[in-house]
């Protein structure tokens, strides 16, 4: 414990000098990422940590998260919904409708010609009615107003909402994934994982009527006061000055400390179920399965359910902690999400960390987002020295320069494979 | 005469490109399902891989550029490509020395070999964009066509053009070839032989003397040269850009688990399934709807079934198609 004590104090001790070397707005805006880094780091965990299930699509769950803010908090927009969206659900019924009809028929009916007709027939005559149904329907939507609308807007609920309907939204995907991909060969997981998060992607950055596309929805509400109202109430600027701050500059720092303070209740909320969960009947049952399954079997347990129950509820945390990200940014950029960013970054988190030890994660998250943010001024300086013979202007001190910022996808990477080499069982191991 | 130039136009527009990424999935796909059937698990720093080899060979054809070496009308990539490979099959012999043997000495599950070469996957993006960049380069410098639309108009009369990019060629052709060397290298050489032996019963190849190193050094040298070439004929064909390699990583996954993993006859097939798949369902068919068809029944819309922003959505639906039916494989692959 006193070990882990340190680790701990080791890391607050980089966000505090964080706060006196650069700034404490800078520290406080890692320790918000920190926190969100977190609870991802958790939500992999409980899935790798506790049942062994390898996930490549964090950045897909977290991006269905995002997505839910929109859908929660946005408001509706009215000419929209007249234009097309009463059109569109009934599209998208027919659609799933289609979905399910075959999947039905084909369990339903006797394998053989007649069914694979009849399941070919039903796919074929739902997607053309659900073509035309759907493409007028979008159509229309996007023409409203298409510089600053042009979709079906949100239901207008408070933003906190958002998050339980993320973590919803998240689940649900995980399930139809886990339904398929679960139960063969484990990278068979990582491969259909590492598919979908593109798909989502993919999804989001091209349907215009959902979320706006590439053309981003910006101006989300907030959970916290806006800085401009606090530097114009007067008992915020009297407070301010009597605790010797400029009024702007502790506007900023207030909205990041109630972000935090929101963040972090989530986050020791989380800690508290998993680390329960951990402790239970259920969590020894699922570390037996992980560390035998043919055993776990024979005593009766029902591994492809429990894996695909275990990959639904960690990859719900993820969609949670997607939807508090966007919350923090107040925007939906689907262009934004990378997979070395959402997916590879989360992972080195729970293995530096320690995977199995919900404290690793939480360790391994605020350490590896700082090294994270902290990496390119670090690398960029050292590229400075580095440069420093050559002549200014030349073509390679710029291209070195330049590829500053590469540098932390190199890092990272190396951090990795040092800790799987050296530490693998990372810097807080499992009991 | 419509169908005809129905015909042209699927030709031009389907057939041709279909084929010619089917190939590049194909050769990309062959290096993965080689090294999963020798070191059993799937590696992810593929698509860095190929991004890496193809990264080495533009560094070497702009050298033979400035040099002026060239071999006009083909690129001079081709020349640079053995260069290319024999810097990215070091590079792979040095990460398998540093990084997996020690994994496969302590007989580690697969997912951890899977968790390391994502490690290699950060490593060789980071590599990559910090010696070339992040931007996209082009560097196909030879002839740019074996057929133009425009002659092809006037040769046979038809209103639809053909036109025959040389990448489009020269990838079908070097696929051929390295498909039948490396068929004939597998069935007919005593090292091949050893390395078929290894994959289907280790143990077995063990006890009769093979040794086990030099089996997994010449899987990595053979998937160095699948990857360079696949990486540097997708370069020419389309354009280099490291984002772009490693979003192929999801399309020859499938193109391999489709064959059926560890079957190298089935990573080819699976390769031009997914290609002809991803090509006809993007693929806008008004023009050769409106040839085929009556004038009365002529479509108006564009008649493509999904926008080509979802090609990836294709490969991933023939993936969960064939996991939730045939989880081996068509040409059933192994199973660990």
């Amino acid at each position: 414990m006193n070990r882990n004590a340190l680790l701990f104090g080791g890391v607050a001790l980089l966000y505090v000098l964080t706060g006196f070397f650069q700034s404490w707005n800078t520290a406080l805006a890692i320790f918000n990422m920190g926190l969100i880094s977190a609870v991802m780091a958790l939500g992999v965990n409980i899935q790798w940590g506790y049942a062994g299930l390898f996930n490549v699509g964090i950045m897909g769950f977290v991006a269905l998260g995002g997505l839910a803010t929109v859908l929660v908090s946005a408001p509706p927009v009215g000419e929209a919904w007249a234009a097309g969206g009463l059109r569109i659900l009934i599209a998208l019924v027919v659609g799933a409708g289609t979905v399910l009809a075959g999947v039905l028929t084909f369990k339903r009916m006797t394998p053989g010609r007649a069914r694979n007709l009849a399941v070919i027939g039903i796919f074929v005559v739902g997607f053309v009615l659900y073509r035309t149904l759907f493409d007028p329907a979008r159509d229309a939507i996007e023409a409203v107003n298409p510089s600053v609308s042009g979709f079906l807007g949100g239901a207008n609920l408070p933003i906190l909402i958002a998050w339980p309907v993320g973590g919803l939204i998240a689940a649900g995907a995980a399930w139809l994934i886990g339904k398929t991909a679960l139960g063969l060969r484990s990278d068979y997981l990582a491969i259909a994982t590492l598919g979908i998060a593109e798909i989502i992607i993919a999804v989001m950055k091209n349907e215009d009527w959902m979320a706006r596309g590439v053309k981003n929805v910006v101006g989300l509400p907030r959970p916290v006061p806006y800085e401009v109202d606090l530097q114009e109430s007067t008992t915020f600027v009297e407070r301010a000055v009597g605790l010797g701050l400029d009024p702007a500059a502790a506007s900023s720092l207030w909205v990041k400390i109630l972000y935090a303070g929101l963040f972090a209740a989530v986050l020791l909320a989380l800690i508290w179920l998993t680390q329960m969960a951990l402790n239970s009947p259920w969590g020894r049952m699922m570390r037996a399965i992980r560390d035998n399954e043919t055993a776990a079997e024979a005593m009766g347990k029902d591994v492809t359910r429990r894996h695909l129950q275990i990959f639904v509820i960690g990859s719900a945390i993820c969609g949670m902690a997607g939807a508090m990200m966007t919350t923090l940014d107040g925007q939906l950029t689907p262009g934004t999400y990378q997979p070395l960013r959402f997916t590879f970054l989360i992972w080195v988190m729970v293995i530096v960390g320690g995977s199995g030890n919900n404290w690793g994660s939480v360790l391994g998250g605020f350490l590896i987002w700082w090294l994270w943010i902290q990496v390119e001024p670090i690398g960029g300086a050292i590229m400075n020295v580095v440069t420093l013979p050559l002549p200014d202007g030349s073509g390679l001190k710029e291209h070195l320069l330049d590829s500053v910022q590469h540098i932390r996808l190199l890092t990272m990477g190396v951090v990795l494979l040092l800790v799987l080499r050296f530490s693998p069982r990372g810097l807080i191991p499992e009991k | 005469m419509d169908l005809l130039n129905a015909f042209v136009a699927l030709l031009n527009f389907v057939i041709v490109p279909a084929t010619a990424y089917g190939s590049q999935l194909a050769l990309g796909a062959l290096g993965v399902t080689l090294i999963y059937g020798i070191l059993r698990f799937s590696n992810f720093a593929h698509g860095d891989t190929m991004a890496f080899g193809a990264m080495v060979t533009i560094l070497f054809t702009w050298l033979f550029q400035a040099i002026g070496i060239s071999i006009q009308p083909l690129p001079t990539a081709l020349v640079a490509l053995p260069f290319g490979i024999a810097v990215t099959a070091a590079m792979m012999l040095l990460t398998d020395r540093w990084i997996y043997r020690f994994y496969r000495e302590q007989k580690a599950k697969p997912i951890i070999l899977v968790m390391a070469s994502l490690g290699v996957m950060f490593v060789l993006n980071g590599v990559v964009r910090v010696i070339i960049g992040p931007g996209e380069q082009r560097f196909n410098d030879g002839e740019r066509f074996i057929i133009r639309a425009r002659d092809f108009k006037e040769m046979t009369g038809l209103s639809e053009g053909l036109a025959f990019k040389t990448s489009q060629g020269i990838t079908i052709v070097v696929t051929i070839l390295a498909v039948a060397v490396l068929f004939w290298f597998l069935n007919r050489t005593r090292t091949g032989k050893s390395m078929r032996a290894y994959s289907d019963n280790e143990d077995l190849a063990l006890l009769s003397g093979i040794d086990p190193e030099k089996v997994v050094r010449v899987t990595w040298i053979l998937a160095a040269i699948l990857a360079t070439t696949a990486g540097v004929l997708y370069g020419l064909d389309k354009a280099f850009k490291p984002f772009t390699y490693f979003q192929l990583l999801l399309p020859i996954f499938a193109s391999a688990i489709v064959g059926g993993l560890g079957n190298p006859l089935g990573a080819i097939a699976g390769g031009y399934i997914i290609a002809f798949s991803e090509v006809t369902l993007t693929y806008a068919w008004k023009k050769v709807a409106t040839y085929v068809l009556p004038d009365s029944m002529a479509p108006d819309g564009l008649v493509q079934l999904l926008s080509t922003d979802y090609k990836y959505a294709v490969s991933f639906t023939i993936l969960v198609i064939v996991l939730i039916f045939k989880p081996y494989g068509i040409f059933r692959g192994k199973a660990v």
